[in-house]
């Protein structure tokens, strides 16, 4: 081999970037690997299925959105039948009040920052 | 043709994922075993290129050179086209690794009506391969979103530079939509422009291929078919942990996405993408050129066998004194 030092050093800094993660996941030592928003109701089914909740709710929270300031449209009905408001403040927070155990819980875990609090007033928690 | 077969090929990966994982549930497969195999063929056959390559001798400085070389104190040399010592080559290097400066220099003929020939600037190639990689990068460093936990800073900075314009939500990256014109780009070249069709083979149009079903599977998968994203982060981080478990209920668009993605992984070494680590050893560029100041000794050269002058005097003294011959020491 030649230039064996220079080539030695380049395959060094390779290997600490592609095993980043790897290192700094170790550093941290134990970390969370996996999430659980906790749910803090009674009530008994949401406006949407579980399933379709995780993946899509920042759609239909975007669809809400249009309709409520858009189309004057503030009504949902979902599946089952029953009438929603179309209400990030009221329907969805009276159930889901505790943000920092439940919106915060996945999206500070997969670095998701949304901005619905641009506009609306985070709830006020308790502090523990 | 070889366009066509490339994208047979792909069109083939994405069914045997479908097929693997929508009919078969092979999640172990695809969702463990695969990419660590990928990762492994990845990282192995990049050390394997590369030592490979570091085994080839350069004995003599063959840079490719576009300015004056450092001669006389006063003739003005290029130091970044012509550099003479190792800052200027590492500074060449660097400017020609960020921004592609040997693709900027490129020249178009073309034959005119009156049959004089014309060269131009041309630019386009240029351009869009500084899109196509510094945009790869940036989503490349996006995805440690669910390899580092917590997130690091540059993650979420690069995150809200990239999705800038806060369209639809999750909010359009601007890197998805320029990654995907590049690629289409890179490809409609090959096919329309014809010196470029006749010299691309399946090597060339495979990986662009399979990076534009990477960059158009993550599109879907990101704004249309949409995945539970704490389920992948469970299993991108069982990967880093060595403790992998293959959650439930990922939708099947993020399998198509991954075995892409380990299909990359593990052509990389074998195919034109190693220009990665090639282009740092490139001898036409990452040498100084100073073949003239400093004198570079051929590594392999036998001791070559000599008698000087000197050693002939001494052999033949007696007899050259006889015959009265001048002698240099009597």
């Amino acid at each position: 081999m030649y230039d064996a030092g220079k080539i030695i050093i380049g395959l060094v800094v390779f290997i600490a970037l592609v095993s980043y993660p790897v290192w700094y996941d170790a550093a941290r030592g134990d970390i969370p690997t996996s999430v659980d928003p906790k749910i803090v109701t009674t009530e008994k089914e949401c406006v949407a299925p579980t399933e379709y909740m995780k993946a899509n709710h920042m759609d239909l929270l975007n669809q809400w959105r249009d309709n409520v300031v858009r189309k004057n449209i503030r009504v949902y009905t979902a599946e089952s039948g029953r009438k929603f408001e179309m209400s990030l403040s009221h329907t969805c927070m009276d159930c889901h009040s505790n943000k920092s155990e439940f919106c915060d819980e996945c999206h500070n875990y997969s670095g998701v920052n949304p901005y619905c609090w641009d506009c609306h007033i985070e709830p006020e928690e308790e502090q523990p | 043709m070889n366009a066509l077969y490339a994208l047979f090929v792909v069109i083939l990966l994405l069914l045997v994922a479908w097929i693997g994982i929508g009919t078969v549930n092979l999640h172990i497969l695809f969702g463990i075993v695969l990419p660590y195999l990928a990762f492994a063929i990845f990282v192995l056959g990049f050390f394997y290129r590369i030592i490979k390559w570091a085994g080839s001798p350069v004995p003599f400085r063959i840079p490719a050179t576009c300015g004056q070389q450092k001669s006389l104190p006063w003739i003005k040399n290029s130091k970044l086209d012509n550099p003479h010592n190792a800052f200027w080559t590492i500074i060449r290097m660097a400017l020609e690794i960020l921004t592609f400066r040997s693709l900027f220099r490129s020249t178009r003929a073309e034959l005119r009506d009156d049959q004089r020939i014309a060269y131009g600037d041309t630019k386009w190639l240029w351009a869009g391969a500084l899109a196509f990689h510094w945009t790869f990068l940036i989503i490349i460093l996006r995805h440690y979103r669910f390899f580092a936990e917590p997130v690091p800073g540059f993650v979420l900075f690069l995150q809200n530079i990239d999705g800038l314009f806060q369209v639809g939500l999750p909010v359009v990256y601007i890197t998805d939509a320029v990654i995907v014109l590049a690629a289409t780009y890179l490809f409609i070249r090959r096919v329309f422009i014809p010196q470029v069709r006749y010299i691309s083979l399946f090597a060339d149009y495979f990986p662009l291929f399979l990076i534009g079903g990477i960059a158009v599977t993550g599109i879907l998968m990101r704004y249309f078919t949409k995945v539970d994203v704490s389920a992948v982060k469970e299993l991108t981080l069982g990967w880093i942990n060595f403790n992998p478990v293959a959650p439930e209920g990922i939708g099947i668009m993020f399998y198509l996405h991954l075995f892409l993605v380990s299909v990359l992984f593990a052509y990389f070494p074998f195919s034109k993408l190693m220009h990665m680590g090639g282009i740092f050893l490139s001898p036409a560029r990452n040498l100084a050129n100073n073949n003239r100041a400093r004198r570079h000794v051929n590594p392999w050269n036998y001791d070559v066998k000599t008698h000087t002058y000197e050693e002939y005097e001494d052999e033949f003294r007696d007899v050259m004194k006889e015959a009265g011959m001048p002698l240099e020491k009597e």
